[in-house]
């Protein structure tokens, strides 16, 4: 969703309406400056008090040692930060993060591409299709976690459906184990959002135009090598905006993992959002909360910034814009 | 060809399955007993129990999960698609210096999603005196929802063709008249979308309701749900039920609206 910003070019001014004469040009000057406040400063006012102030707040805090009551006094400088990327747990979490990161992209993003290259043919009930794939996207996390949850406590419906097919080896304590425990969140992360990817990917199909697939056929492609060669480099600006998109939304990754395993078991699935949480508020370390929430805004930031640098700046450039 | 389509059916009904399954199991295990449940997870009701759903259904605890997460998504999307349409005109129909300036501060907050400042923007709602308040939760909502309103509305709102502002304009209708009269029922494709969107991500939003509702009376279904699981952890037909009654809304929501959340969210991803 973000993207947007990044891939749309603003549009070009409307051409302003310059009445004639020199007094009513000032009057309907101060009208329209009256005008833009009255339209532009509610918007303002919201997104400045509840966007832009508590991030900077949090900066403040995050300079000193604080439980969240009384005044700020204990001044600790860069303290904060230092405990934060110099603990165990923090350091897990980060690497959990980036775990969940690594694997959407080299095994939801086939998936989806595949998914989305099988259901973009003339299938009889396609409409449908489409919106059982998006259905699970609609659903809050936390019932999501919920239903996994209860599907894949031990002896429970996962393992006697793997019983039942004769995969009873495989079963595990799926969400006890810690060696197991990232696998099993990524599974449900991947049922939940798979949809998503597949429908932004059958969109970028809807621009690619039939006459390239029969041009690349009549000289010889295989279906395969014109998959490879024609459809999927048309894909590129979709397939860059799903990896921003799916990188931001692991980064944050929290209410699937807070009602499923609390972070556990022994931090096992810490991510830095439940390790901010945790710290903020269970244990009331306001300050350090405060720090762990600037550290995660920082890596959010500069990784847009870096991607949209790097990776999408192509697209802004409107090389292949056809396939928007 | 007819070999490869049916490649396709087979992904298709894979696909079908992992995804429905699921919910079926939490549809169909409303509709048993515990009993039945633990001695075969993964069968079929027999016979249909109904009590479940009954009693969640009357459950006054229920019906006010529900009218709460209304509540706030009401207020929350209200505030977003007004607000932002007022914003999303401003920034397409005026020429004026720092306007590409307030754009991209809107479009700012894209890149911070409403997860990841929530505990500051808890202990600014506290000094606000907004705690155990649906405003304290609706209102951060609608400002987090506001950036991707109007990166949705202004382009819209532009490629309305110039010719018929200038015509009400010489009719002498006011700049804002013609906003109120022309451009926003014009923009109503548009103003639908991205209100679907709004109430859809505070419908489900979990953490910030998390942090701000202590009290269980003022919970909205997302806490509700997590909640009654973890009261309940013996009675997994119950919790089955509870969990299949609170997706209706969604789901519902969905159907209906499906074409504008899907046009909405490839739309506004692809600008």
């Amino acid at each position: 969703m973000m993207s947007a910003a990044i891939t749309t070019r603003p549009p070009t001014a409307p051409v302003p309406h310059a009445p004639a004469a020199g007094g009513t040009r000032r009057r309907s000057r101060l009208r329209t400056r009256l005008e833009l406040a009255l339209l532009l400063t509610p918007a303002l006012v919201l997104f400045t008090g509840f966007v832009l102030v508590p991030i900077g707040v949090a900066v403040v805090y995050s300079l000193y040692s604080w439980n969240g009551f009384g005044p700020l006094t204990d001044f600790v400088g860069l303290q904060n930060y230092v405990d934060a990327f110099s603990g165990d747990v923090f350091q897990g979490a980060i690497g959990h993060n980036l775990l969940i990161a690594t694997l959407s992209i080299i095994v939801q993003l086939p998936l989806s591409i595949g998914l989305a290259l099988l259901l973009n043919r003339k299938l009889r009930g396609r409409t449908f299709l489409r919106m059982v794939v998006f259905a699970p996207y609609v659903l809050s996390e936390a019932v999501t976690a919920v239903i996994w949850l209860l599907m894949l406590q031990p002896g429970g419906f996962v393992d006697e459906i793997l019983r039942g097919v004769g995969l009873g080896g495989f079963v595990r304590l799926w969400l006890a184990d810690p060696s197991i425990v990232l696998y099993t969140l990524f599974v449900v992360i991947t049922w939940k959002y798979i949809g998503f990817g597949v429908i932004l990917l059958l969109a970028g199909l809807q621009g690619v135009p039939p006459e390239l697939r029969e041009a690349a056929a009549l000289d010889g492609a295989s279906a395969w090598q014109t998959t490879r060669h024609v459809v999927i480099p048309l894909l590129g600006p979709t397939i860059r905006i799903w990896i921003f998109l799916s990188v931001i939304g692991s980064l944050q990754l929290f209410d699937l993992v807070w009602i499923m395993t609390l972070g556990g078991p022994a931090n096992a699935s810490t991510t830095m959002a439940t390790y901010l949480v945790d710290h903020g508020f269970k244990r009331y370390e306001f300050g350090f909360g405060s720090a762990v929430a600037v550290i995660l805004f920082i890596i959010c930031f500069v990784f847009a910034l870096l991607y949209q640098r790097f990776a999408l700046r192509r697209d802004t450039q409107g090389a292949l814009t056809g396939v928007r | 060809m007819a070999r490869r389509n049916s490649v396709g059916y087979l992904a298709a009904i894979a696909v079908i399955g992992v995804t429905v399954v699921p919910l079926l199991f939490v549809v169909l295990g409303g509709f048993r007993t515990t009993a039945q449940i633990n001695s075969s997870p993964a069968g079929l009701p027999g016979p249909f129990v109904w009590d479940n759903y009954a009693e969640i259904a009357s459950s006054p605890q229920f019906w006010r999960l529900l009218g709460n997460s209304a509540l706030i998504a009401v207020i929350a999307t209200t505030l977003a698609v007004v607000l932002g349409a007022m914003a999303a005109f401003a920034l397409s129909r005026y020429a004026f210096r720092g306007r590409e300036g307030f754009y991209t501060l809107f479009t700012l907050g894209l890149l911070f999603p409403l997860g990841v400042a929530t505990l500051p923007l808890y202990l600014w709602l506290r000094q606000l005196g907004l705690l155990e308040n649906p405003l304290g939760v609706a209102i951060p909502e609608a400002a987090f929802s506001l950036p991707v309103t109007i990166v949705i509305l202004r382009p819209f709102m532009h490629a309305i063709p110039g010719e018929l502002e200038d015509a009400a304009l010489l009719d002498g209708a006011a700049k804002l008249g013609f906003f109120w009269r022309i451009l926003l029922p014009l923009s109503r494709p548009a103003l639908i979308t991205v209100s679907v969107l709004a109430f859809i991500t505070s419908w489900n939003f979990y953490l910030l309701p998390l942090l701000v509702f202590n009290d269980s009376t003022n919970f909205t279904l997302p806490l509700g749900v997590a909640m009654f699981q973890s009261e309940h952890t013996q009675d997994t037909a119950k919790v089955l039920a509870f969990t299949a009654l609170s997706m209706i809304p969604a789901l519902t929501f969905f159907v209906l609206a499906e074409r504008r959340m899907v046009g909405g969210l490839t739309g506004s991803v692809k600008g």
